[in-house]
């Protein structure tokens, strides 16, 4: 379960979480919607310790995230970046068995290979791939190599940034079933940050969405049709007209 | 009154930014250290940096050595023929070489070469995520992006300093030999017989401190960069234009700490 209670965090004047709410408990999907620019990915940043927050509390199964053992937080996450942020000089095997060749997950070169062509497959790439660097792949391939990187591991809890970011949309739809799959098949807890719907209805078991530094709804995926919320109706639909301004 | 107030409030802005970044710089380079020193290691990582700081630059210092070497016999001895000092070419191409010329331009070309790199290649990393990346997988970045990249600056750039010395020294003999009718084993003789311990000790020293401040500005300016390919530029040209200045400014120290009377 990760909670956040009155979680602050300004960029010099720019005031952006101005007291954020909000649980996921485990094994349960949320998605964090909101416009561009409203802090979304502040508060996965937050969570993960990439970013201070300024006040407020956020934790980990009762456990506050500043404090204690750093290296076996971090172990228990597997992250999904925007840009894939997958390291350029590396080929793509080593990307997705990162975790795997160092530190205390450390494996036998060979063992780790295997699994991340195993992880590869699981994403619906082939072993060739493996051997290519990230430069030589198109924006979905990108994308996958990052979810398998992000799953390599087994992580309890998977953060995925904007995951259809920039792909065509049989793309984003192939993505969107794979975070979905993977998220039921490993019982992991996940949260997405998008403001894409499609991924949204694809991914969610739950909803929040983000407006003025606040979780201004939150609530089942079924019931963000009706929530009866003109910000969350007026962002769902997509309109110019309503009480967010169109131009941030 | 705010005329004559205003220059001096910038003067004093300014020098309590330069004051202040130096201090941060220094703690960067102390952090570093530190890291270096504490596990986990990355020997791969610091493989691959050798490879890149020391092996590869081994072309341009030997190609800038063996030029400046030649260009200071002809200097030394159109000078020298003056006050007919032409005989004392090989004694001051090695001394010019060995103190001053090869650390300084070394560190200088380390500088435009590595620093630059390593500057451009974190700040990019930044930019896409890729050091938020190496965090939320269980890697801290100052172990494994900027440890080894300074270990192997502190190793091999005093290397490359001794082996620019001798290409130098190298190149001056060609010139002298071939240009200016020096008898070759003469003028072998006379540059193992100038030189001391001593010269040799401060170049070497010079290598190593000029090494370290050529990768911690490039590391330093790359993990602090700004936003876009504006911030990669900025971070690039930032750290090679501040790493030129504390080589050459770290080079007076020095030159003032091992040959001062």
């Amino acid at each position: 379960m990760i909670e956040l209670s009155d979680v602050h965090k300004s960029f010099g004047d720019n005031h952006v979480l101005r007291g954020v709410n909000l649980s996921i408990p485990k094994g349960t999907s949320m998605v964090i919607i909101g416009g561009s620019g409203t802090g979304k990915s502040v508060v996965l940043k937050c969570i993960l310790g990439l970013i201070q927050h300024d006040s407020g509390l956020i934790t980990l199964d009762g456990q506050d995230v500043t404090k204690g053992d750093r290296d076996a937080f971090l172990a228990r996450f597997g992250m999904l970046f925007q840009g894939g942020a997958l390291f350029d000089s590396l080929p793509v095997w080593q990307n997705v068995a990162f975790r795997l060749l160092r530190g205390s997950l450390k494996r036998p070169w060979a063992e780790a290979r295997e699994i991340a062509i195993e992880k590869l497959r699981r994403v619906g790439l082939t072993p060739e791939q493996a051997d290519k660097y990230p430069a030589e792949l198109s924006g979905g391939m990108q994308k996958r190599v990052g979810l398998a990187r992000a799953i390599c591991a087994e992580p309890e809890i998977i953060f995925f940034d904007e995951p259809t970011t920039g792909l065509d949309p049989i793309m984003s739809g192939v993505i969107n079933e794979l975070i979905r799959e993977i998220v039921v098949e490993m019982g992991a807890t996940a949260m997405t940050i998008t403001h894409d719907m499609t991924s949204v209805r694809a991914i969610a078991d739950n909803v929040a969405m983000l407006h003025g530094g606040k979780i201004r709804w939150t609530g089942p995926v079924s019931s963000m049709d009706n929530s009866g919320d003109p910000y969350l109706e007026q962002f769902i639909t997509g309109s110019a007209e309503g009480p967010i301004e169109a131009v941030r | 009154m705010s005329l004559v107030l205003s220059p001096l409030a910038a003067l004093g802005r300014n020098t309590l930014a330069a004051l202040a970044m130096l201090g941060r710089i220094t703690l960067f380079a102390l952090s570093t250290f530190s890291h270096i020193l504490r596990p986990p290691y990355y020997p791969r990582e610091v493989f691959n940096a050798l490879m890149q700081v020391g092996w590869l630059s081994l072309p341009v210092v030997g190609l800038t050595a063996i030029f400046t070497g030649g260009a200071l016999a002809l200097q030394i001895y159109s000078g020298g023929a003056r006050f007919n000092a032409e005989a004392v070419v090989p004694q001051i191409v090695a001394i010019g070489m060995v103190r001053e010329l090869g650390p300084v331009l070394v560190g200088l070309m380390i500088a435009a070469r590595v620093t630059s790199s390593i500057a451009a290649e974190i700040a990019t990393m930044k930019v896409t995520e890729q050091i938020d990346a190496l965090v939320t997988l269980s890697t801290h970045p100052m172990k494994y992006l900027v440890g080894p990249r300074v270990l192997a600056a502190l190793v091999t750039v005093p290397l490359l300093v001794g082996v620019g010395d001798i290409i130098g020294i190298l190149g001056g003999y060609t010139v002298g030999v071939q240009n200016l009718g020096f008898n070759a084993a003469t003028y072998i003789q006379n540059t193992v017989d100038f030189l001391e311990p001593l010269d040799i000790v401060s170049s070497l020293v010079k290598g190593a401190v000029f090494g370290v401040i050529a990768a911690v500005m490039g590391c330093y300016y790359g993990m602090n960069s700004g936003r876009g390919a504006q911030g990669v530029g900025r971070a690039t040209k930032g750290s090679v234009q501040a790493a030129a200045i504390l080589i050459l400014a770290a080079n007076f120290l020095l030159t003032g700490v091992f040959f001062s009377v």
